[in-house]
């Protein structure tokens, strides 16, 4: 009886990757707009990583509706921070940790909330990227962070490629090249992304855009050359 | 429910199709009409969009009797609210009062909403509320087992800032559409049209809707076909 809580759970509007690094001025993030309704490519205009009070941003990979629900936890937590009027403000290693006891107390109940997080931010000059990688509430920090597919596809590419001190241009260079695999590869990518920045200035997201696509290796156009009847 | 333990990637499907879209100046709803138990049409000319107060209706799809409970206790929720307010409540807040209740009771419900309407503030708004809560406003939404096969002729035929007729006639249109090749789909189109003039429900049997692919005029018998025609008909 207590497992049914668990067993009965599975999500239904997941969100796919969400890719983070740090860069010289603070934390770029990548997401596409996608919600997947198991196999269908259901709704393409979901905004996943959103500002949390002055100094974070947290991108969501999962079930949106349990995302949705974190959104309103911290709406809370930064509202009742804001009430103290004291000058000071959540940092996001006080987000991350918090957002942490929240995933790992869900998970103790056998009543999860089917998500993997990347919260960035920048305090003081401090930069802060962090990970809450499922709902089991395992978390950890580091210079990039994926979700999902991302660890699989752009956590090699940027373990090769990111350097400390990134430029902004160079930052969201590397993040496109990480999020056009991603569109090749995972399934449920969409041609329709956003990158967000966060800086001791505060947070920036970008309209909705789409990448480029290569198809043109000769390869391509005649693959089963030399090899009749296979793929 | 022994649907535990089941592929993470295939949510189940819900006999209906429902659709909401917005129009220059208001929102139209439109459903089937097939409530089904197995493969018995339990009811042939239910009424899925149902009133939550006089200026917000909801598409319900999924199980007939968790979209009846969960409307039912947000039309009370609405009109305490519409009272301690004052003035008529808004789209946005029917429809997250729909949203906490799918959220709150994911694991046992099982019905997907679309919660349309008229405010003063927003105008016409619709909001997808699909399986497990999530709360989506969009310029049209598509829900239940027969919106399946409508995501095509949206990508091609939707258009922002249409007519009240031409955003009625595209719900029409695509409901019959979706009837046609659903079969937990089925029976009559009903719709209903919410802006600032008020309330307006349609009715459209399904005589009156076009024919598709490989559908046949209807004939009230075969005599009138042989007693019409000039050649033989009836030929091996």
């Amino acid at each position: 009886m207590i497992f049914v809580e668990l067993l009965c759970r599975y999500p239904y509007v997941t969100g796919t990757s969400v890719i983070g690094i740090k860069y010289k001025d603070g934390i770029l993030m990548a997401a596409d707009m996608g919600g997947s309704y198991g196999s269908t490519l259901r709704y393409k205009s979901v905004e996943r990583m959103k500002p949390i009070g002055k100094h974070s941003l947290l991108g969501a990979s999962g079930e949106i509706s349990d995302f949705q629900e974190l959104l309103r936890y911290l709406d809370e937590l930064i509202l009742y921070d804001n009430m103290w009027d004291d000058g000071n403000s959540l940092g996001p290693k006080e987000v991350h940790s918090y957002l942490t006891r929240v995933m790992y107390n869900r998970r103790n109940k056998f009543n999860p909330l089917w998500n993997s997080l990347v919260l960035g931010g920048v305090k003081k000059g401090q930069k802060y990227l962090g990970t809450v990688v499922s709902m089991i509430g395992v978390h950890f920090e580091d210079n990039h962070v994926a979700t999902g597919f991302g660890n699989h596809l752009a956590r090699p590419i940027l373990r090769d490629e990111w350097h400390e001190n990134l430029s902004f241009e160079d930052g969201v260079k590397l993040l496109e090249k990480c999020m056009l695999v991603l569109l090749y590869r995972d399934r449920s990518a969409i041609n329709k992304l956003q990158i967000a920045k966060i800086t001791e200035e505060g947070t920036t997201i970008s309209p909705p855009y789409s990448l480029k696509t290569f198809w043109g290796f000769s390869a391509f156009k005649n693959p089963t050359l030399g090899a009749e009847g296979s793929w | 429910m022994d649907v535990g333990l089941e592929d993470t990637n295939a949510p189940h499907s819900m006999g209906t199709t429902i659709i909401g879209v917005t129009y220059n100046g208001g929102v139209v709803l439109g459903a089937d009409s097939r409530t089904s138990t197995g493969v018995y049409v339990a009811n042939r000319a239910s009424d899925k969009i149902t009133q939550l107060t006089d200026n917000v209706y909801v598409c319900r799809s999924g199980s007939a009797a968790d979209s009846q409970i969960v409307s039912d206790y947000v039309r009370y929720f609405l009109h305490q609210h519409t009272i301690q307010l004052g003035q008529p409540a808004t789209v946005k807040v029917a429809a997250n009062l729909v949203r906490l209740l799918a959220y709150n009771n994911k694991n046992m419900l099982q019905t997907g909403m679309i919660v349309g309407g008229w405010d003063k503030y927003e105008g016409g708004k619709i909001y997808g509320v699909p399986l497990g809560g999530t709360i989506l406003e969009q310029p049209f939404a598509i829900g239940g087992s027969g919106s399946s096969y409508l995501y095509g002729f949206f990508d091609q035929e939707w258009k922002e800032g249409m007519t009240k007729d031409e955003a009625e006639k595209l719900v029409v249109k695509a409901v019959s559409l979706a009837i046609a090749r659903d079969g937990a789909s089925g029976g009559v189109v009903r719709t209903v049209i919410i802006n600032s003039e008020g309330v307006t429900r349609n009715f459209y049997p399904g005589d009156t809707l076009p024919l598709w692919h490989e559908e046949l005029e209807p004939q009230n018998s075969l005599l009138d076909i042989l007693s019409s025609s000039s050649s033989d008909p009836m030929v091996t």
